[in-house]
C-alpha cells in the first residue's frame, strides 16, 4: 500500500511537472520569442508581424547611434544588419556588454512599421574568445591563432 | 564477450578501476582549474566573467553526451536484452540531470552580467531545459515501475524518443537567430577561441568525462549488488569482506 | 599575484565564484550519494542474508 502511494505520488507530480514545463515551452515557441528577426526581415515585411505583437529583433548597435537622455534612463539607438537600419527606443538599464558595434537583442513592439520600442534589451556576444592583445592584433589584420604578441 | 558483460565480472573490474580513474580525474581537474583561473588571460570583451565558460561549456557537452550514452545503452538493452546496459542507462540519468542543471545554472550566472538577464526563452536555452525534463521524466518513469527489467525497458523507450532533442540543442544556434552565440570550438576549421583559453576548456571537458566514468561505475556497482542479491557470488563477496 | 584582485574577478566575483562553487557542490554530491548508498545497500544485504540463513 505504502509503495503504491509513493508510486502514485511520483507519477502525479511527474505528470503535473511535465505539463507545466510543456506549457511554458509551447507558449515560448508559439509567441515566436525563442528567436529574433533582423531589421531587414522587419522593415521589408518578409515576416508577417501583427500590429502590437511583442517580438524580438536583433543585430548590431550602429556606431555613433547611441543617444542617452540627460538622466541616462532613456536610450535611443539604431540596430543594423548591415543592410537595413531600425531605430530603437528603450527606457531602462542596459547590460554590461551593450556597446556600439556589438550585437544586441531587443524585445518589444514595432511602432508605425519603422521604429521599435523595446521593453527589454539584451546584449548578444559572438563566439570569439581571446585576450585583448590578440584582439588588437586582429584589428591590425595580423592575427594568427597562437602567433600574436605575448602578454607583457 | 559474455564474460565481460556478466555483472559479477563487471563488479570486480569496476572496483579495481575506480581508484585509478578517480586519481586521474583529480589531476586533470586541478590542471584545468589552474590553467583556467590563473594562466588564461581575461577576455577582450567579457573580462574575467568568461571564466564561467570552463564550467558551463563542459557541463553542457556532458549533458548531451551522457544523454546519447543513456539512449544508446537503452537501445542495446531493448534489442539484446543485456542487463548491464540497463544498469548503465539507469546510472546515467541522475548524473546527466545534474550536469544539465549545472549547465543551466552557470549559464544563468553568466547571462545575468553579460546578456543582462538570468533567463530568456531562447531556442538554445529552451531546448536544454527540455533535456533536463527528459532526464527527470526518465528517472520518474523508472522509479514508478517495480520490476526493474520492465522499468528499464519503459525508460529506454522514453530516452530514445527524447533523442530528437539533441540535434535541436546542438543546431538551435544555427537554425534560428538566437540570443545564445554559435559554437566556438566545434566550428569547422580553426576554433574561434584563443589557444590559451581552449587548453583549460578541453582539459576541464576531459576531466568531467572521466569524472562521469567514476560516478557511473559507483552507481552501477550499487545497482548490480541490489539486483544480484539472490546470487551466491554476492553472498560470498559480502562474507569475505565483513567489516 | 594579487589575491584580492584574483577573488574580485574584475567585479564579477559573485557570478564566477557562484558558478565554480555550484560545480564543486554538484561534483561532490554525485560522489557522496552513491558512496552513502553503497554503505546502506551492503548493510541491508548482510541483514537479508542473515535472515535467509536463519529461516533455512
Amino acid at each position: 500500500m505504502k509503495t503504491r502511494h509513493k508510486r502514485l505520488a511520483i507519477i502525479v507530480s511527474g505528470v503535473i511537472g511535465l505539463t507545466v514545463a510543456g506549457l511554458f515551452v509551447l507558449n515560448a515557441f508559439r509567441s515566436n520569442l525563442v528567436f529574433f528577426y533582423s531589421p531587414t526581415e522587419v522593415l521589408e515585411g518578409k515576416v508577417a508581424i501583427a500590429a502590437g505583437k511583442t517580438i524580438r529583433i536583433g543585430g548590431l548597435v550602429e556606431q555613433g547611434s547611441v543617444k542617452r537622455s540627460p538622466d541616462g534612463l532613456k536610450v535611443d539607438f539604431v540596430v543594423t544588419d548591415l543592410n537595413k537600419k531600425l531605430p530603437v527606443h528603450y527606457e531602462g538599464i542596459l547590460p554590461d556588454l551593450f556597446r556600439e558595434g556589438q550585437g544586441v537583442v531587443a524585445q518589444g513592439r514595432l511602432q508605425n512599421g519603422n521604429t521599435f520600442t523595446a521593453s527589454e534589451v539584451l546584449a548578444k556576444h559572438d563566439e570569439k574568445y581571446m585576450p585583448p592583445e590578440a584582439a588588437k592584433a586582429l584589428k591590425g589584420g595580423t592575427f594568427m591563432p597562437g602567433n600574436e604578441t605575448k602578454k607583457p | 564477450m559474455h564474460k565481460y558483460a556478466s555483472p559479477k565480472f563487471f563488479y570486480s573490474l569496476a572496483g579495481q578501476l575506480i581508484p585509478w580513474i578517480a586519481a586521474l580525474t583529480a589531476v586533470l581537474l586541478l590542471a584545468g582549474l589552474y590553467l583556467g583561473l590563473f594562466v588564461a588571460p581575461a577576455d577582450y570583451q567579457q573580462g574575467e566573467s568568461y571564466r564561467i565558460m570552463f564550467i558551463h561549456v563542459p557541463a553542457a557537452w556532458m549533458s548531451m553526451f551522457i544523454y546519447m550514452l543513456m539512449a544508446g545503452a537503452g537501445a542495446v538493452a531493448l534489442v539484446w536484452n543485456i542487463k548491464l546496459a540497463e544498469i548503465f542507462a539507469n546510472s546515467c540519468a541522475p548524473i546527466g540531470a545534474s550536469f544539465t542543471f549545472l549547465a543551466l545554472a552557470t549559464g544563468s550566472l553568466w547571462g545575468k552580467p553579460m546578456w543582462g538577464t538570468w533567463w530568456a526563452w531562447d531556442a538554445r536555452l529552451t531546448s536544454e531545459l527540455i533535456l533536463f525534463f527528459l532526464y527527470i521524466g526518465y528517472m520518474a518513469l523508472q522509479a514508478s515501475i517495480d520490476d526493474p527489467r520492465r522499468a528499464a525497458r519503459a525508460a529506454a523507450i522514453l530516452a530514445l524518443v527524447g533523442v530528437v532533442n539533441i540535434p535541436v540543442i546542438h543546431f538551435s544556434v544555427e537554425w534560428w537567430n538566437t540570443l545564445h552565440q554559435p559554437a566556438s570550438v566545434s566550428k569547422i576549421g580553426t576554433p574561434s577561441i584563443h589557444p590559451s583559453m581552449l587548453a583549460p576548456l578541453l582539459l576541464m571537458a576531459f576531466a568531467f568525462t572521466i569524472y562521469f566514468v567514476v560516478v557511473a561505475l559507483l552507481r552501477m556497482r550499487n545497482e548490480i549488488l541490489e539486483r544480484e542479491r539472490h546470487t551466491t557470488w554476492v553472498a560470498d563477496m559480502l562474507e569475505s569482506t565483513k567489516p | 599575484m594579487n589575491w584580492t584582485e584574483f577573488f574580485a574577478m574584475g567585479g564579477y566575483s559573485q557570478y564566477v565564484w557562484g558558478s565554480y562553487g555550484l560545480a564543486a557542490l554538484i561534483l561532490i554530491l554525485n560522489l557522496y550519494l552513491p558512496l552513502r548508498r553503497r554503505k546502506t545497500v551492503r548493510r541491508l544485504l548482510r541483514e537479508f542474508l542473515r535472515l535467509k540463513e536463519q529461516t533455512r
